[in-house]
């Protein structure tokens, strides 16, 4: 295997590893604050229980986040060292933002945020709570407007084959940039409801809820059931966004070798890159044409209207065919839930126990829609790094082939140890009865300095 | 002076800033990882304690050095990433083990606690071995010969003694009672290999780069520069004498964190002094690596805003956790 497809690996698996925890903490931070936030207004206890056990697993998620963002901020320079010197003077100030502006006020105020109450008053603790769910926010803003630069570059100008600042405006709001961040934060939120939606459901199926379990659960499953046909409706735009810059990503997406009129929609295939076909196809008549074009009869270019530049087929087509696919099993599930649950006035112990169990069978099914959807439109992004401009081949490091290969199978050793480790840890933190309260700890006189 | 021969002075300062704040703050709490093994059970506990608030903190500023090299200096960064590929992957793995071992110790299974203290220590070990290593490359410009190569073995030897050091000094401030009389010893006993191995480098540096020594062995900054080596001694021999008296457990329970922090900014001061202005010896000045005028500008200015705040929301942190440690509770 060559260098180039090894440091592509290498760096997909580090990037997917990271992706699994902000994807968790962005909206996991916000929900605390809410839970926070419902116990300052109810006093219910079952609030701070939740506040409680969620405060953990947001603790070790965004361990794992920094320690992974910490790998990424190398990786860039090791396994692609032109990328910096070309448009290091673009991707430099907003990586250095993010660094300045978010990364810094996580962790800054996470140590308040977890073992702070107490010692400081009630209000600076929601406000550091606050501020560590704004700085995730924030991270996830500035990750994204340089992907999406990426992906839809603008506001650039090159001289030399260096890129320059042409427009800040411009390289912000790039024209990918509002469906990106958008479909990302929603991700964000649908990952955090299903987790929080299986783990209750585990816990009532093992007989270990407590008065936070059908709290959890409603409020995982409502904004589940609000959230995801919202993220149906930004994914379709995102789409439509796509057709208009990256035709070929979509027409990979979709399927489509050959320019066609009238396309139809391929539920499934197998597409052969050697015969440039699909094989085993099960299509409906005109329906692509209709969904990208809305016009039954409207023309989709093909992998053929793109020789040397277009993304491998097979991966698009199948990455996209499990996170719609995802969407759609969420989509049913919420509602269902929501509907059933509703009706029994959100009282688990008459819980159907085959729907608990749909619930603890997708508690990562967020992990799964939003790798798949990174999958689609990275891959989709090549054989550029920044696309129509800067091929990947041209930045890749010298470093020779086994020495990718070594720490590429160090890291992905570690990294599935890690993840076994993380389900395993938050199965037997969900199992775990809550530590009783005293609920609040009494303010102590602070240390004084020794 | 213009812009754009001023900024990339302002950025290589505002990086060695960075990388000496994470010296000082990563260092005492991966010494403080090392040091675990050494510790009963309880103790062990105590020490994470000490750390917990801050740890994910410290390291950020790891990303911000980094960071900088990346954003300010690109054409740098990959070189430096390229030649150190290796131990920057094995730092990465110790980095990754010590801060998830960091929770999930306290999280798992109470009969898996020792594995993730295993891990924990491990991780810490890992991550400053091949910090020195990295140092001992970087300073004389990845030369290859095996000279060199001693020469960066040697000061991965040493950095995690460095760390072990800080680490023991930083109990000694934060604790109280066996856990204090035990990292009083530990301190006392890292004291020899750090002063052996900073003579020993202070001495080594200079012979092994033509450029280091010209800068120094010259009059009559020899003069001036002597003041760096003397008041190292002078904290290192201050440090030792504290450690011995009982003092130390009373009201001068502080003193031997400052005297390695003033060490470690001796050695900071030294190091920039020895390297400026390139950003790799003998090969790459600041201003052949930096980025546009334009581009510096714009981070400049976050810097310029974030940077004060940063410095004080992480006084404000450190403030909050003040005094002697306590076991940690989430709430």
């Amino acid at each position: 295997m060559d260098a180039l497809l090894l440091a592509r690996m290498q760096f997909a698996a580090n990037i997917t590893f990271h992706i699994l925890f902000p994807t968790i903490s962005i909206a996991l931070g916000w929900t605390l604050l809410f839970f926070r936030w419902r116990w300052l207004k109810t006093q219910q206890d079952a609030w701070l229980v939740a506040y409680r056990f969620w405060t953990k697993v947001f603790a070790l998620t965004f361990a794992l986040g920094v320690v992974s963002g910490i790998t990424m901020s190398f990786q860039f320079g090791t396994n692609w060292p032109g990328f910096m010197e070309r448009v290091g003077n673009i991707a430099g100030p907003l990586l250095g933002y993010e660094v300045l502006t978010a990364f810094f006020l996580e962790a800054g105020f996470l140590g308040i945020m977890l073992f702070g109450h107490g010692r400081v008053s009630e209000r600076v603790h929601l406000m550091a709570t606050f501020l560590v769910a704004f700085g995730t926010t924030v991270s996830a803003f500035w990750i994204l407007v340089l992907n999406s630069w990426m992906q839809t570059p603008a506001g650039h100008v090159i001289r030399d084959g260096e890129f320059f600042v042409g427009s800040w405006p411009q390289i912000l709001f790039n024209p990918s940039f509002p469906y990106r961040f958008a479909h990302m934060l929603l991700a964000s939120t649908l990952t955090v409801c299903f987790l929080m939606a299986g783990l209750a459901a585990w816990q009532q199926l093992k007989h270990r809820a407590n008065a936070s379990t059908p709290k959890v659960l409603r409020v995982a499953i409502t904004l589940a059931a609000l959230v995801i046909p919202l993220q149906i409706a930004v994914g379709d735009l995102h789409g439509l966004n796509t057709l208009e810059h990256q035709p070929q990503k979509i027409a990979a997406m979709e399927g489509i070798w050959k320019t066609e009129r009238a396309a139809p929609l391929r539920l499934f295939a197998w597409p052969d890159a050697a015969s440039q076909s699909n094989l085993y196809e099960i299509t409906v008549p005109r329906l692509a044409s209709l969904i990208l074009k809305h016009d039954a009869d409207a023309q989709l270019l093909g992998i053929d209207a793109f020789p040397d530049a277009h993304p491998p087929v097979a991966p698009l087509f199948w990455a996209f065919r499990v996170m719609v696919g995802m969407g759609v099993l969420m989509l049913a599930v919420s509602w269902t839930s929501w509907w059933l649950l509703r009706r029994q006035g959100w009282d688990l112990t008459h819980a159907p126990r085959p729907l608990l169990w749909l619930l603890a069978a997708m508690t990562f099914s967020g992990w799964v829609a939003t790798v798949a959807g990174w999958y689609v439109t990275e891959i989709g992004r090549q054989p550029f790094i920044v696309f129509g401009l800067l091929r990947t081949a041209d930045v890749a490091s010298k470093v020779p082939a086994p020495m990718i290969a070594a720490t590429l199978a160090m890291y992905v050793t570690l990294y599935l140890a890690l993840i076994v480790a993380y389900i395993s840890v938050l199965k037997y933190m969900a199992e775990k009865p809550p530590t009783e309260p005293a609920l609040v700890p009494t303010p102590e006189p602070r240390a004084q300095p020794a | 002076m213009n812009w754009s021969q001023a900024l990339p002075i302002v950025f290589l300062g505002l990086m060695g800033l960075a990388m000496f704040v994470y010296v000082v703050l990563d260092g005492f709490d991966l010494g403080v990882g090392m040091l675990l093994p050494r510790a009963s059970d309880t103790d062990k506990d105590l020490m994470i304690s000490s750390i917990g608030p801050f740890w994910d903190a410290n390291e950020t500023w790891l990303v911000l050095g980094i960071g900088i090299l990346l954003i300010a200096f690109p054409k740098a960064h990959g070189i430096v990433m390229t030649a150190l590929y290796l131990p920057i992957a094995l730092m990465l793995v110790g980095l990754i083990l010590r801060g998830v071992a960091f929770d999930f110790r306290v999280k798992a299974q109470a009969s898996h606690k020792p594995l993730w203290n295993a891990a924990f220590f491990a991780g810490s070990m890992l991550a400053s071995l091949a910090q020195g290593w990295m140092l001992g490359r970087y300073i004389t410009g990845f030369a290859s010969g095996e000279p060199y190569l001693y020469f960066a073995g040697a000061i991965a030897l040493c950095l995690p003694a460095a760390y072990t050091l800080v680490g023991a000094a930083w109990l000694v401030m934060k604790t109280e009672g066996t856990l204090q009389q035990v990292a009083v010893r530990w301190a006392q006993q890292a004291w020899l290999p750090v002063v052996l191995g900073m003579a020993l480098i202070s001495l080594a540096t200079p012979m092994i780069s033509q450029t280091v020594f010209d800068r120094w062995f010259a009059f009559p900054q020899l003069i001036a520069l002597s003041v760096i080596p003397l008041v190292c001694a002078v904290c290192l021999g201050g440090m030792l004498a504290v450690l011995r008296s009982p003092q130390v457990f009373g009201p001068l329970c502080w003193l031997p964190f400052a005297f390695v922090v003033t060490v470690f900014t001796l050695g900071g001061v030294g190091l920039a002094y020895s390297l400026y202005p390139y950003v790799i010896i003998d090969r790459m000045t600041i201003w052949q690596a930096a980025s546009a005028t334009e581009s510096l500008a714009v981070i400049l200015i976050g810097c310029a805003v974030s940077v004060p705040a940063i410095a004080a929301y992480t006084l404000f942190a450190y403030r909050v956790f003040w005094g002697k440690a306590r076991e940690l509770t989430y709430a």
